[in-house]
């Protein structure tokens, strides 16, 4: 046994079950995944092998991409990330920001902020479906209800009904669920600042204002970064809230995900394969610069 | 990734303001006027779930919406629970071998990764966080035949397997980070007594590795029994967890009975619930240690 394989056989051997699991379930089936997508795999007859399929490699790729409909579905990922993403982080640094100081029984607002992520999107999409009734005036319950009795009906809408922004009304739910993982990141953030830092400041004369703008911002990026990655990438795939809420085929709240599940339940593989692949080169677009940011910030 | 694993620390020291005390009092005022703003809107979900899931059919007028039930009844939580008991008793099949599986990998390969390392061991550490943040929308297709072609009844064992597999890249990173925070002299100590690798991390890492299996498991029981997305592909309604019942529960026939799906909603939720109660303190840890899948 040569030297080498003497100091990297041993942990690699401790490594082996993960690795192997982990390149036959992730980076082999992303490759089988993107052959599915070469191919006009589009019937069950071939999807169970009972007919044959050939390699058209972009094809499907071009043809999705100029469809209304997935186009649409697109459109309704940007809108529902940028939303979701901006509401998780102005939520998350506003509850972070608003217990930062001491504050009496923070230990209980942080476990009340943080208690919706206990909860699966399944189970809150049950309540949100119907606080996000479209029903109006007489007919209104949920949140529509609710702006009429405090006297908002001006806010009334049809939520997650409506064609162009329904989906926005998705990001809602998500917000809740999800500001309080974003504050508990920041709070870390906020805490992990030496009081020295803060106090050198204040000795300079900083104001409040250049106090956050120069020193606590810069030192709160890094966790904004993982925020942002985390929630980002979540967002990508988000399908079991919109399941939940809306209807699967709905074109109001269809977004990749969903679409992907809808071609795989009418056996149309090659179509759900690509759509797959595009989540994941969106997601990898955003996730691989980062884990090579990481781990060069780590080799330092 | 670090930063994501540093505990809240403890709280600073009252500032010493330069502002009047009175200006003082009137901010304090109100950031508890703010705070409690959130709790509010943070739980108008949990009063709609539980106030709901008490009411009768002649509650059910969209003008009480909001109101208190006329009379109380636990009508819809039978309902519910003759609905979901069995598909609660699969999730826990699935969820306790699953969590114990991964979180025993993980922190083999935290403890490799983090102080039994080789060349290249952060290039195989990426390789494996990586797994984290794909899209399993991009591997459902060939997964499904791959466990078709292992032979894996649907159902629990199948969700079994993936949730062992795609809980790795999260219970690594979690083991890895605190393993790193372990100082090295204790590795090397171990190491000049002659223990080898084994024998190292079984003598000296793992006893104290309790707090980080504590986060670990919150986070893996969690998350595989939230999990809808795999479960909605690997199982049916009649072999599925308790999101994929809960699911056909809230869409099924009872469709207009938001009374018994609110009550189901809250007796699935129950377990991760108590989870959280109970274990509240990690419950933070383990939310800061990194992703969610879904």
């Amino acid at each position: 046994m040569s030297k080498t394989m003497r100091r990297v056989g041993p942990p690699l051997l401790l490594l082996a079950p993960s690795l192997l699991l982990l390149g036959v379930f992730v980076y082999g089936l992303i490759a089988a995944n993107f052959q599915m997508s070469f191919t006009d795999n589009h019937t069950a007859a071939q999807a169970t092998g009972q007919a044959p399929a050939a390699a058209v490699w972009f094809d499907n790729y071009t043809a999705l991409l100029a469809t209304d409909a997935f186009q649409h579905s697109l459109l309704n990922l940007l809108l529902f990330t940028a939303v979701f993403l901006a509401g998780t982080m102005a939520m998350g640094f506003g509850w972070a920001w608003l217990l930062e100081k001491p504050v009496k029984g923070e230990g209980y607002f942080r476990s009340i902020y943080l208690f919706p992520m206990a909860v699966s999107f399944v189970a809150s999409g049950v309540v949100w479906r119907w606080l996000l009734n479209s029903n109006q005036d007489e007919q209104a319950s949920g949140l529509n209800r609710l702006f009429q009795i405090i006297g908002l009906d001006f806010l009334q809408n049809n939520w997650w009904n409506n064609v162009t922004f329904g989906i926005i009304a998705i990001a809602i739910p998500a917000i809740w669920q999800l500001s309080g993982y974003v504050m508990a990141l920041f709070l870390a953030g906020f805490r992990g600042i030496p009081d020295e830092l803060r106090e050198a400041a204040r000795m300079d004369g900083a104001t409040e204002l250049q106090l956050y703008r120069h020193v606590l911002f810069p030192q709160l990026s890094p966790v904004a970064l993982s925020a942002l990655i985390i929630i980002g990438h979540m967002s990508l795939k988000s399908f079991d809230l919109i399941m939940s809420i809306s209807k699967p085929a709905n074109y109001q709240t269809k977004v990749p995900a969903v679409d992907m599940y809808v071609f795989k339940s009418s056996f149309d593989y090659a179509n759900a394969a690509a759509v797959g692949a595009i989540l994941l080169i969106i997601v990898a677009a955003v996730i691989i610069p980062y884990l090579i940011h990481t781990h060069r910030e780590e080799k330092r | 990734m670090t930063t994501l694993l540093e505990p809240i620390g403890k709280k600073t020291p009252p500032e010493r303001s330069a502002t009047s005390p009175a200006r003082y009092a009137a901010g304090r005022t109100a950031r508890y006027a703010m705070l409690l703003l959130v709790v509010i809107v943070v739980l108008i979900p949990v009063y709609v779930l539980f106030v709901t899931s008490f009411k009768g059919a002649g509650d059910a007028s969209p003008a009480r919406a909001w109101a208190l039930p006329t009379t109380w009844t636990l009508e819809n939580w039978q309902t519910a629970w003759t609905t979901l008991a069995p598909a609660i008793g699969r999730s826990l099949q699935m969820v306790i071998p699953s969590t114990i599986i991964s979180a025993f990998l993980g922190s083999l390969n935290g403890f490799v990764l983090a102080r039994w390392r080789f060349k290249g061991a952060d290039i195989v550490f990426t390789l494996i966080l990586f797994g984290m943040f794909i899209p399993y929308q991009a591997v459902m297709i060939p997964l499904n035949q791959l466990v078709l072609n292992l032979g894996i009844p649907n159902g629990i064992p199948s969700l079994i397997l993936l949730h062992v597999v795609y809980g790795i890249p999260i219970t690594t990173l979690i083991f890895r980070n605190y393993y790193m925070t372990v100082p090295h002299s204790l590795i090397e100590a171990a190491r000049m007594d002659g223990a080898g690798m084994l024998r190292t991390y079984w003598n000296v890492l793992l006893p104290i590795s309790i707090p980080s299996f504590v986060v670990v498991l919150i986070w893996q029981f969690t998350n595989a029994w939230n999990d809808f997305l795999f479960a909605v592909f690997f199982s049916s309604s009649s072999n599925g967890p308790v999101t994929v019942a809960l699911n056909n529960l809230a869409n099924g026939a009872l469709l207009q009975n938001y009374g018994v799906s609110m009550a189901g909603a809250l007796l699935a939720s129950l377990p991760t619930l108590l989870v959280y109660i109970i274990l509240g303190k990690y419950f933070v840890g383990g939310l800061m240690s990194g992703s969610v899948k879904g």
